[in-house]
């Protein structure tokens, strides 16, 4: 329980100002961006130097007060609300960027940098660092780290994890714990900071972040594919992989998606197509250029109704439109927009759709789809209004048959949102009994107080 | 019912608008008083959820509601940019006048906006005695700027530079004008605005001048008043409406083709809260303040899009400018060609500068009420425009150029601050 006696301990570590319990500013840190309850903390508290995290992390532990990390509270699956009681604490003032190294490629942040930001800051000094999730703009690279999070450039460039290269944390106790190195190679002791990427603040409390940098692609190009059926959208996406082609970029957008972007903002797509396939390659101007002729005519093989290729900036903007528009062109539709992420390999694409199609008929919703069509992660998008309790216990019904049908193909829960809140009951049916007692066991031997974001991924002790 | 049952009733007539809010969080990237404090609930989404949790009674203190909701410098800025179209500003606007329902106007607040904007002879006779009796008690700290600070007030005001009361009002010299349609066609209504009125008389000699030059009639009726946001941002919808009543009697007096106003948050608030407020009020109101909505417009773009600039090539005197974009025109009302045409038309070099549609801080009352937030947001704004390396300054709002003005003057000044009708009448010839 906190108390003014323990509040005086917290304000000894982070003064005054970085204690904050008024109900006002409890109720404003009570949710994120998932479609969940609130759940309101007992204490905030905003830590100016990264030093001042260990202490914090201990008075917690000492005093079995749960810890909630929160960076900017996008997160869409629960991870960022706090239990009941519990302590959140904020890492958006510890934003310093403390290194970009270019003869080493590598970069050293505190946790609470915007990830948007550090690419700018990466790409004024000529690097590229890819991870590109879709709420970049605000989110922090701690958060991406624990949610290990995706994005467009997945299928080429990868997720967060392959780009951690070492991260120093807290353990429970607060104890600095120092993993990996600004090495390429490292193998000494056990791949710590791999452990942290997507362990959503269960497992420790972020420091400092190693990140890798590479050097950035010196031509794109972008084309748009428009197809009258999802199979011939899918056998393109097929093709192009076997061509050993690999776009940085590989979009997918169905029939009601691309509907509601046209009637949003009227570029003039074409609403009889049942996908749009936006494909960006990038690399060397020879190869770009090379690969990109190769597309076109893949997907004009594969009987697309049209193919288009941008030939300037102008018109690469206005085919990425489309895509940028469909969360937003969906989410005005209705109050509520449930955005899910089950993900499945490739080559199950047009089963998956038919079968959210499927889904939309048999609960009587709309269910926008776009998404990652290159690494099979979807993301079925329902409209609806949480507040009708009839009509949001069918969109309970239908995520449930969406993670049925997606673990049924060999695909997962999640491909970059998070288990969080929202998914820890379906854990043990996508893995088994004994990876979920693994990781209870890992996680009590790691958090013997259970005091690490308790609850999330890995459910309730 | 107790009266926090009345309020969450109150409250929840603004659900169906605050559940199109997903809390993606993007107002997180935009919102200029989140990026100084860092605190979510500064940023739309976190104030959104506290209206929604007082709503439903989960919060019961709404007296730290209303003191979240007022941390905010009703820029747009969030709206502008959210995925979901939330209207943002409707919702804060309808909240602010329902919390003040709920706890009252204070009464300083009610002195004012009672006692003096609802009463514009009074109210220009007293700030006319000010004008006079100011220079006792201030230091004048930059003569070209025409700022100073005050010694007597610095608890209330702190170090701030501020904007003086010009000793000659400009409706001192134009209570009323009305003069023919000239070879243009067209006739503009001209609503000058408290801050122009007052503190920036030229601004209004400015467009005069323009408006003569380019032989477009001019319609300046006796008796307008202040637009009204002033009171609305305090939640006092009753003297917002007064003052919407008093500016359409006036006005509906006139034959003019359009209402131009040189005050982007005048042109804002009459295109689009007056419009919003007064949906529900009674029918013939509405139809009036409907009807002069639609003709009402920024002045630059009335110059620029129904009038048609002659582009002035005075050679020696190129001057460089940089534009600051005022939230009420870009965000609002998404004007932000037709200002850079005016610069461009005056055979000015016109400078960009960083960020020129970042928020200037000012907010009107919140510049008031949150000085250290408004500071900081403001010599953001600063830094930008000396970077520029521009002469002077332009913008369409003299609320921004109140704020320019105290951040230019407290940090050196060497920077003109004007109104861009103002450069746009030095190019042309009397």
């Amino acid at each position: 329980m906190i108390n003014k006696k323990l509040i005086k301990e917290f304000e000894a570590v982070v003064g005054k100002n970085g204690v904050m319990q008024s109900e006002s500013d409890l109720h404003s840190y009570s949710y994120d961006s998932a479609v969940l309850d609130p759940v309101t903390p007992a204490l905030i508290v905003k830590p100016t130097d990264t030093d001042q995290l260990g202490p914090i992390v201990k008075l917690c532990n000492e005093n079995g007060l749960p810890l909630t990390v929160r960076g900017a509270g996008t997160n869409l699956s629960g991870g960022t609300i706090p239990d009941k009681g519990g302590v959140v604490l904020l890492t958006n003032g510890l934003n310093k960027i403390l290194e970009i190294n270019e003869q080493d490629l590598y970069a050293v942040v505190e946790p609470g940098v915007i990830t948007a930001q550090f690419a700018a800051e990466v790409s004024k000094r000529g690097l590229f660092y890819p991870p590109d999730p879709g709420s970049q703009a605000v989110s922090t690279l701690g958060g991406n780290v624990a949610e290990n999070a995706g994005g467009l450039r997945g299928l080429k460039y990868g997720v967060t994890k392959d780009y951690i290269m070492g991260i120093d944390f807290f353990d429970a106790g607060g104890d600095l714990i120092k993993s990996g190195s600004r090495t390429v190679k490292c193998v000494t002791g056990y791949n710590l900071g791999g452990l942290m990427a997507g362990s959503e603040g269960t497992l420790g409390v972020f420091k400092n972040i190693i990140l890798k940098l590479i050097p950035p692609p010196r031509a794109q190009k972008a084309m748009m594919a428009v197809f009258d059926n999802v199979d011939k959208a899918s056998e393109s996406v097929a093709a192009v992989i076997a061509a050993k082609i690999v776009p940085c970029t590989l979009e997918f957008l169905d029939k009601v998606t691309v509907k509601y972007v046209e009637d949003y903002t009227k570029v003039g797509l074409p609403t009889d197509a049942e996908a749009i396939l936006l494909i960006e390659v990038d690399g060397h101007p020879a190869e770009v250029a090379e690969d990109a002729e190769k597309i076109v005519e893949i997907c004009k093989k594969a009987g697309a109704l049209s193919v288009k290729a941008a030939e300037n900036a102008e018109e690469r903007a206005n085919l990425w439109a489309a895509r940028r528009n469909a969360l937003p062109a969906l989410a005005r539709a209705k109050p509520t927009t449930v955005l899910e992420d089950a993900t499945v390999p490739r080559s199950k694409i047009p089963e998956m759709i038919r079968t959210l199609n499927e889904i939309a008929l048999k609960y009587d919703l709309t269910i926008g789809t776009f998404g990652h069509a290159g690494d099979g992660n979807l993301h079925p998008t329902i409209l609806c209004d949480r507040r009708d309790k009839e009509e949001y216990k069918r969109v309970e019904d239908a995520v449930n048959e969406i993670f049925e049908k997606a673990l049924a193909l060999k695909g997962t829960l999640s491909g970059e949102h998070g288990i969080g809140k929202a998914k820890s009951k379906w854990m043990e049916k996508e893995t088994s009994r004994a990876t979920l007692e693994y990781s209870l066991k890992m996680k009590k031997a790691i958090d013997p107080n259970n005091i690490l974001n308790p609850g999330k991924i890995i459910g309730e002790l | 019912m107790t009266d926090l049952n009345r309020l969450a009733s109150m409250l929840m007539e603004l659900d169906d608008q605050m559940a199109a809010c997903m809390k993606c969080g993007m107002c997180q990237s935009v919102c200029p008083v989140f990026s100084e404090t860092m605190l979510e609930a500064d940023v739309t989404r976190g104030k959104i959820t506290l209206l929604e949790h007082l709503g439903r009674e989960m919060i019961k203190d709404p007296r730290q509601v209303s003191a979240k909701l007022n941390r905010c410098l009703l820029c747009g800025s969030c709206e502008a940019n959210c995925p979901s179209g939330v209207k943002i500003m409707d919702i804060f606007m309808k909240a602010r006048v329902i919390a003040t329902s709920y706890k009252g106007l204070s009464s300083g607040k009610k002195l004012v906006f009672r006692g003096l904007l609802k009463h514009p002879g009074l109210f220009n006779l007293l700030t006319e005695m000010s004008a006079k009796l100011q220079g006792s008690f201030t230091t004048i700290e930059n003569e070209a700027a025409n700022t100073a600070s005050c010694g007597i007030l610095s608890p209330l005001i702190g170090k701030r530079h501020l904007t003086l009361l010009n000793k000659r009002p400009f409706r001192k010299d134009y209570p009323f004008l009305n003069t023919e349609r000239g070879s243009s066609g067209l006739k503009a209504a001209f609503f000058t605005g408290c801050l122009v009125d007052k503190l920036y008389p030229n601004i209004g000699h400015a467009a005069v001048k323009v408006l003569k030059h380019h032989e477009t009639g001019i319609f300046i009726p006796e008796g307008q008043g202040c637009c009204g946001i002033p009171a609305l941002a305090s939640g006092d919808i009753e003297t917002f409406r007064d003052l919407v009543k008093m500016n359409i009697e006036v006005f509906e007096k006139g034959d003019f083709d359009y209402l131009i106003t040189p005050c982007a948050t005048c042109t804002s608030v009459i295109k689009k809260t007056w419009l919003k407020m007064l949906k529900d009020d009674d029918k013939e109101l509405y139809e009036k303040v409907q009807v002069l909505a639609s003709r009402t417009m920024d002045i630059s773009q009335f110059l620029v899009d129904k009038v048609g600039l002659k582009i002035n090539d005075k050679t020696g005197i190129k001057k460089s400018v940089t534009y600051h974009d005022p939230c009420h025109l870009d965000k609002s009302l998404g004007i932000t060609s037709q200002p850079r045409k005016l610069i461009s038309a005056s055979s000015s070099e016109l400078k960009e500068m960083n960020e020129a549609n970042r928020c200037c801080g000012c907010g009107g009352t919140f510049n008031l009420y949150h000085y250290d937030i408004s500071k900081k947001i403001g010599e953001r704004k600063g830094e930008n425009i000396r970077a520029s390396k521009a002469d002077i300054v332009a913008t369409s709002c003299p609320a921004c150029m109140m704020q320019i003005n105290d951040m230019i003057s407290q940090s050196g000044g060497g920077i003109d601050i004007r109104h861009v009708i103002e450069v746009y009448a030095d190019s042309i010839d009397d």
